[in-house]
């Protein structure tokens, strides 16, 4: 009497006030107890109203009489999480599709809507948001019906603020959702769909059992990475972890080992009985792979144990989070992140901002490129101050399949926005009258940059953006140098089109000449692609730099007021002779966007 | 608003001083300040530590009387500090406006002095004047006082730049009281100009020179005009109503400084200070170059042997404390080792003569040869001395100098 579901939605539509519906209605947190967004476990995450984590609450249910089980899964909304929604929607046998019905469908929803079809889950069409005056509930019932075929009546409308309509919609997930089909005398194979890392427990791992039995104090194996563990604990959320003896077929759960590191315990991965081993896996599994590299330095050189410990910490609690320690000749000490995509890289830096407290400073992002020389070797690139120097064969990066949802209006700017970017068109189809879905071959890299920010600011923030890994192209790209002085700066060297070096160059060298305090010599900027210049500019040689006087022999002003520069040099970095201040480095690696936001 | 104090230790309320410092005495000279605090209107661009009778009021701690009464209190106590001390080098009278007390006040306080403290021969004896405020038969009681040098707040010789400034005299004011001065046998006189003030045109500023020069003074001070926080002018650039500051012009207008005055015989001895041969002033190279002086009244300066303290700024608060029986000093630092070095390169430097190489440490010398390189300072007879182009990024080079 299990069912087990997911809920796929679009950030602000609605999923946590939907979720926090249930967890009323179903008894499993009463009234007072409750708080807006109850899953949402970080601050970070109710703040900016996404979810992060996957979590799984069971929630009693009673249709005509006969008492159910009703396992909610939670996933992740965002494109850098595609492979942790896929993990989740594995371990369910049905989604609920909720769609805002003053928005419709996003990019993201759509994605996940795909994998979700694709995964043979049934879907349960929801449109929230329906006592909202500007609700359309007929026009996105029929884009609905039209995406994934059934009738616009078909379609239930539910507002998760008042709880209009919740309750029949739990009874239909009852009667819609199959209940999940497992062996329970086979060995054991559970699929591990989170993995989190709790400051007193050690890592918490969620897991869906397929077939057989989870059972405490038994020592599990982890197929993909052989570790075997012993299950100090199993239970199930309700909300609160409640310790149970075993979790049988078709139950979703946890399950403790006291491992300190989520690493350990992968996403994706299929946990057996060490005794009694499955001898397959369940599939699937996929180590991660970060798409994104970029430098985090801290501010203050002192820092910067306190950032290497602050990502030991954040590792325990994040697979995906890669990194070694680099040196950058402008920078100092810091290092090299790899990420899962933007929005992973963001929420990293403001969780070592925020929660260890550090100033930090990041180069721009840059994708994975994979260089073969003429002589044969290859290099793989996570820095483009390490792009290979000598005779280059060829260079391969990254592209996406990127999706993107708009109104219609919005065609011409976005089709002209993904050329410019380098895209192929792969399609456009309308969702309903006004509404379009358009695909694109598109480097990472290009999306990396600014993309969302252009397509936002050129959609009036209507459009929506997904994308997912296609593997790599040949392109024709060239390293620009950035030169201060006549020394390069590494944390500017970018790899870029050819057809985009000079722009690229030119738009740098300005933007540094702007940023860029006078200094008591004339300070040449260049932009170059090895040895050409492509671009000059120069900063002009400071005039003035002294107090006329000395009032009435108040020396002591005087010597505090050269005190207090020195403070605020130990902000500035040295390239060569050149002092640059921290803000300057800050505002030349922010993306073009932002320029374009402040027009 | 007169500009901040700084931060500093409470100095002690007999004004005492720590031995050391005052073991030194003798080995540098010693001058004295006098803070006049008083002013017949505020210029616009003024943060000095000066009240017109307006912001006075009636109060009687703050009458002229209370004052004089409180600086002779001063002068006692500056005898009881100090113990013996050398022949004074040099008296300067600054405010605020000297010469808005009476001519016999001001010859008063230097009778007062000459009572307690031996001048040197051929001391030099100066007050600040503003054209404005003095005429014949004052300037001839202030020769007979014993002044022998007066300094001349001129600014400019272009009426609109003295109205942006908000300065009261008319340019003809300045001649006719130089003439006067040296009737009365003023046998030293400085001009003050102000340069780079809003509106202030090239032509104008070389006007200013050239009628400056026509005076024939011993001394020139050419002053790039600073816009201080909580003046009027700054308030009026704020408001858009004036130009701000514009520093490259300003590198422009002193470079043309340099070029009249020294074409015309005067020779730079200090960043902002162009003189005669021998006619320098040897108040102000007693600031650069670290001697030691008492500076008397509200709010004034003063600096014995590596202790630098600074006098409370109201003259009612001032006047309170010496008719209290207490020191008038609000605070002071005990310079430490480094400070005092710090502070040796960075007033040295900003003298012609320069700074003696051997003041600075193996490392510090080795940094000289970036601005060297650029041109920015020289070294001569075993001295590091700014080049002309160096003079107005003095700053930046006693940065670099002092990796601060």
């Amino acid at each position: 009497m299990i069912r087990n579901f997911c809920i796929i939605a679009h950030i602000d539509h609605g999923k946590s006030t939907l979720a926090d519906r249930m967890l009323q209605l179903t008894g499993v947190v009463d009234a007072r107890s409750m708080r807006a967004q109850y899953l949402d476990r970080m601050d970070i995450e109710r703040e900016r109203g996404i979810t992060i984590k996957s979590q799984a609450v069971r929630m009693p249910w009673k249709v005509d009489g006969a008492d159910f089980v009703l396992n909610m899964i939670d996933t992740p909304g965002h494109v850098d999480f595609t492979y942790e929604v896929s993990r989740s929607l594995a371990a369910c046998e049905g989604a609920i599709l909720l769609v805002d019905a003053a928005q419709g469908i996003e990019a993201q929803t759509l994605a996940n809507l795909y994998l979700a079809i694709g995964a043979d889950l049934r879907i349960i069409p929801v449109l929230n948001k329906i006592d909202l005056p500007s609700a359309q509930p007929e026009k996105y019932a029929a884009e609905i019906a039209h995406l994934i075929g059934c009738e616009p009546d078909d379609v239930f409308r539910v507002s998760a603020k008042t709880g209009d309509g919740v309750r029949e919609l739990l009874d239909h997930v009852v009667a819609d959702i199959p209940a999940p089909i497992g062996d329970p005398d086979a060995p054991a194979r559970a699929l591990i769909f989170d993995s989190v890392y709790d400051t007193y427990r050690g890592v918490v791992t969620y897991v869906r059992v397929v077939d057989g039995e989870l059972n405490h104090r038994e020592k599990v194996l982890m197929m993909s990475t052989k570790a075997t563990h012993e299950t100090l604990e199993v239970g199930v959320i309700s909300p609160d972890p409640v310790k149970s003896p075993a979790l049988g077929v078709g139950e979703v759960g946890y399950l403790i080992t006291g491992v300190k590191e989520v690493r350990q315990s992968r996403v994706g991965d299929t946990v057996t009985i060490a005794s009694r081993p499955a001898t397959k896996d369940l599939g699937g599994y996929r180590p991660p792979n970060p798409m994104v590299y970029a430098g985090l330095y801290p501010i203050d050189g002192a820092d910067f144990p306190v950032l290497r410990e602050a990502l030991d910490k954040l590792q325990l609690n994040d697979a995906a989070l890669t990194y070694e320690p680099e040196t950058s000749g402008a920078l100092g000490f810091g290092f090299r992140i790899g990420f899962l995509g933007l929005l992973h890289m963001e929420i990293v830096r403001e969780r070592l901002e925020r929660e260890f407290n550090l100033d930090l400073i990041s180069t721009a992002p840059n994708v994975v490129y994979r260089v073969l020389m003429e002589d044969g070797s290859e290099h793989i690139v996570t820095n483009p101050s390490e792009y290979p120097e000598g005779k280059i064969a060829d260079v391969y990066e990254p592209v996406v399949r990127a999706t993107i949802l708009a109104p219609a209006e919005f065609i011409g700017t976005i089709l002209e926005l993904c050329q410019t970017r380098r895209g192929e068109q792969q399609g456009l189809d309308y969702l309903s009258e006004d509404r379009v879905e358009i695909r694109y071959l598109l480097p990472l890299a290009e999306i990396v940059f600014d993309f969302f920010d252009a397509l936002k600011s050129r959609t009036k923030g209507y459009a929506s953006l997904d994308y997912d890994q296609a593997g790599e192209q040949a392109a024709k790209l060239v390293k620009v140098d950035i030169l201060l002085h006549g020394e390069p700066v590494d944390a500017f060297s970018s790899i870029v089109h050819t057809d985009a070096a000079y722009a690229y160059g030119v738009a740098m060298a300005k933007k540094l000449k702007d940023l860029i305090p006078r200094q008591q010599f004339e300070v040449p900027i260049q932009a170059a692609i090895g040895s050409r210049v492509i671009a000059r500019e120069s900063v002009r040689a400071m005039r003035k730099d002294v107090l006329a006087k000395c009032y009435g022999g108040d020396i002591t002003r005087k010597r505090k007021l050269l005190e207090k520069q020195k403070v605020g040099k130990k902000r500035m970095k040295m390239v060569g002779r050149v002092e640059v201040p921290q803000e300057a480095f800050v505002a030349a690696l922010s993306t073009g966007a932002e320029g374009e936001k402040k027009k | 608003m007169p500009s901040a104090p700084p931060e500093g230790l409470p100095a002690p309320a007999d004004g005492r001083l720590p031995t050391a410092a005052l073991a030194g005495l003798g080995e540098r000279g010693f001058s004295l300040y006098v803070h006049v605090p008083f002013c017949a209107s505020r210029c616009g661009y003024c943060d000095f530590n000066t009240y017109t009778a307006a912001e006075l009021g009636a109060a009687p701690g703050a009458s002229q009387d209370a004052y004089l009464a409180a600086v002779l209190a001063e002068l006692d106590l500056a005898g009881r500090v100090l113990g013996s001390v050398p022949p004074v080098q040099s008296v300067f009278f600054g405010g605020g406006t000297p010469t808005m007390l009476p001519a016999p006040a001001l010859g008063g306080l230097l009778s007062a002095i000459k009572e307690r403290f031996e001048l040197a021969p051929e001391a030099e004896i100066s007050t600040e004047a503003n054209p404005e405020s003095v005429d014949a038969a004052y300037l001839e009681q202030l020769v007979a006082a014993g002044f022998n040098r007066l300094s001349l707040g001129m600014q400019s010789a272009r009426p609109a730049v003295l109205a942006v400034l908000e300065r009261r005299h008319t340019p003809g004011r300045v001649a006719e009281v130089v003439r006067q001065a040296r009737a009365a046998g003023f046998g030293s006189i400085s001009l003050d100009l102000i340069y780079g003030a809003p509106t202030e045109s090239a032509a104008d500023w070389q006007t200013s020179l050239e009628t400056a020069l026509s005076l024939s003074p011993e001394h020139l001070s050419a002053y790039s005009l600073t816009i201080e926080d909580g003046t009027r002018l700054a308030a009026r650039v704020a408001r858009g109503e004036v130009a701000g500051i514009d520093e490259d012009q300003q590198a422009d207008r002193y470079q043309v400084a340099e070029d009249v005055l020294s074409a015309a015989g005067y020779a730079n001895y200090e960043i902002s200070n162009w003189a005669l041969p021998g006619q320098e002033c040897r108040h102000n190279l007693a600031y650069w170059r670290g001697d030691d002086w008492w500076g008397l009244g509200p709010g004034a300066h003063s600096h014995v042997g590596g202790v630098r303290w600074w006098n409370v700024r109201h003259p009612r608060d001032y006047t309170a404390r010496m008719a209290g029986g207490l020191s008038p000093a609000q605070g002071r630092e005990v310079l430490s080792t480094e400070e005092r070095h710090v502070e040796r390169v960075l007033l040295g430097l900003r003298l012609a003569e320069g700074l003696d190489l051997a003041e600075l440490s193996p490392v510090e010398s080795a940094r000289l040869a970036g601005p060297v390189t650029d041109g920015l300072v020289a070294l001569r007879a075993g001295r590091v001395q700014l080049t002309q182009a160096g003079r107005l990024l003095a700053d930046g080079v006693i940065r670099r100098v002092l990796d601060m």
